[in-house]
């Protein structure tokens, strides 16, 4: 199912809502921020700059290259009788695009060196308070240059995931309209890895195992992070619809619908969930929630109708809300922005629910759903195991972990020097006991 | 216990490969891609295992 060539308006429409882009992981960085604590809040606003300005530069040197675009050079490997397209074939520091035409291919790159750095940052939720900043620009990297760009190479680029349909009969192939795997389950798995490497804040586990509350500093940021976030996923639902699957510039408004309704119901469901539990509903788990909704959209937002969208949010809000718990209780794992949660769960439903939820092109008939799971397994059983081996690798060679003094000063003075807040003592647990 | 985890998840990513290009579009390569999926779940199960801590001793609880 590969794009027809852009039309002029098309291209300026597009070209346009790339920009809106970057609002999504200023949103996401503010919501980082706001969740960890204050002595580490301006070092999580400081790696997101750093990693997004890391992300887009290997992004532009190779990572393009990598990605490609249908009807380019990429290198195929056969087996079964098929060619199995896995990596562009293009040139390093986007060589060989034609920015002044509009075409496809230069604004699929301008929208990938968008889309890894918003893959980029979604790790460092997970890493807060603990992951040093030079450790994360290096695992920044590698994502950018390397895992980000070769899944999306199989979904966006000609690759063997979206010629499933044409090749297997599998439905339209695997479709990913906004990146639900290509950006949001990447990060979120990547996430996952570097949560495990570096192991749960001090204190955050006693000695029985039990988890202790470490609450946000700001659930201001945190809220309106996610309000912020949402102008940021309407250019990413329909810059990549246009590019990647010929919409019309005309199906925006759906698309923006969509990724309300999905936002906004997963929000209430997260709500209604945590008031249930807990008595009142918790501001950030809802932020959480609306967060899921958008990650979630970002599968199908361009093909699915408003009330389809609506039952996408529905259920994102409860698995992230469920999960988020699921994850620190029993699994031990300690998440601080939830993104393992919102990113890598929301994002992997939102891809389940295309198989059914869902009106694709014409040519797409059974097996669809059988697409979908197969870029769900892509996703669990080679990317997966492939960022934890490469961030194991990187923390053996650029410790991952600030030191046990550094998390105790806050990342803030320790990394940088200076506390974001230098007015409010903010250590109360190691403020000596009268 | 993780090594045997990370084993498993890609090779039920070739099992759900093999699936789709090996067999004719029916139950068969239905059942075999769920089958895959399944082999992913097992080894996801052994890494979170592999990853979480191990509990205190009894004597050390209260």
């Amino acid at each position: 199912m590969g794009p027809p060539a852009l039309s002029p308006f098309a291209a300026g429409i597009c070209g346009l809502l790339l920009l809106l882009i970057p609002f999504a992981y200023a949103g996401l960085a503010l919501m980082n921020s706001g969740l960890g604590r204050s002595r580490s809040a301006v070092h999580s606003l400081m790696a997101s700059l750093a990693v997004v300005g890391v992300a887009s530069l290997v992004y532009v040197i190779c990572g393009s290259a990598f990605q490609g675009y249908p009807g380019r050079a990429a290198f195929a490997l056969s087996a079964a009788g098929k060619d199995w397209n896995w990596i562009g074939a293009g040139r390093l520091f986007f060589g060989g695009l034609d920015f002044d035409s509009g075409s496809g291919a230069a604004l699929a790159a301008c929208f990938g060196m968008f889309a890894a750095a918003l893959a980029a940052v979604i790790p460092l939720g997970a890493g807060e308070e603990r992951w040093r900043l030079g450790s994360a620009a290096i695992s920044t990297a590698v994502l950018a240059g390397w895992t980000y760009p070769l899944f999306a190479h199989w979904v966006w680029g000609g690759g063997w995931l979206a010629g499933l349909g044409t090749r297997f009969g599998l439905g339209a192939g695997f479709v990913d309209a906004g990146g639900a795997g290509a950006i949001q389950a990447v990060g979120g798995l990547a996430a996952l890895s570097v949560t495990w490497l570096l192991g749960p804040r001090r204190g955050k586990f006693s000695a029985d195992g039990m988890p202790t509350a470490i609450p946000g500093h700001n659930a201001v940021f945190v809220t309106f992070g996610a309000m912020l976030a949402l102008i940021g996923w309407f250019g990413l639902n329909s810059a990549a619809a246009i590019l990647f699957y010929g919409a019309s510039p005309a199906r925006i408004g759906l698309i923006g619908v969509n990724t309300v309704l999905s936002a906004g119901s997963a929000l209430l469901t997260a709500a209604l969930v945590t008031r249930t539990r807990f008595g009142k509903p918790d501001a950030s788990l809802s932020a959480n929630g609306w967060t899921a909704g958008l990650a979630a959209s970002s599968a199908g937002a361009a093909f699915q109708v408003p009330a389809e969208a609506l039952m996408v949010g529905l259920v994102a809000g409860v698995l992230v809300t469920l999960s988020v718990e699921w994850l620190e209780l029993h699994l031990k794992i300690d998440d601080p922005g939830g993104a393992i949660s919102v990113h890598a769960v929301g994002g992997m439903w939102g891809l389940i629910a295309a198989s059914f939820l869902g009106h694709f092109p014409a040519g797409a008939g059974e097996g669809q759903w059988m697409a979908q799971l197969t870029g769900v397994a892509t996703l669990l059983g080679f990317i997966f195991p492939m960022i934890y081996g490469l961030n194991w690798t990187l923390d053996r060679i650029a410790r991952f972990r600030v030191a046990l003094d550094g998390e105790r000063q806050g990342m803030d003075l320790h990394e940088l020097g200076a506390n974001a807040y230098p007015e409010l003592v903010s250590h109360l647990e190691d403020v000596s006991q009268r | 216990m993780k090594l045997a985890g990370f084993l498993l998840l890609p090779a039920g990513w070739v099992i759900v490969l093999s699936a789709i290009a090996l067999l004719p579009p029916g139950l068969a390569r239905g059942a075999f891609l769920l089958a895959g999926l399944g082999v992913e779940a097992l080894g996801l199960v052994l890494v979170v295992r592999a990853h979480m801590p191990e509990p205190p001793p009894e004597g050390a609880r209260r």
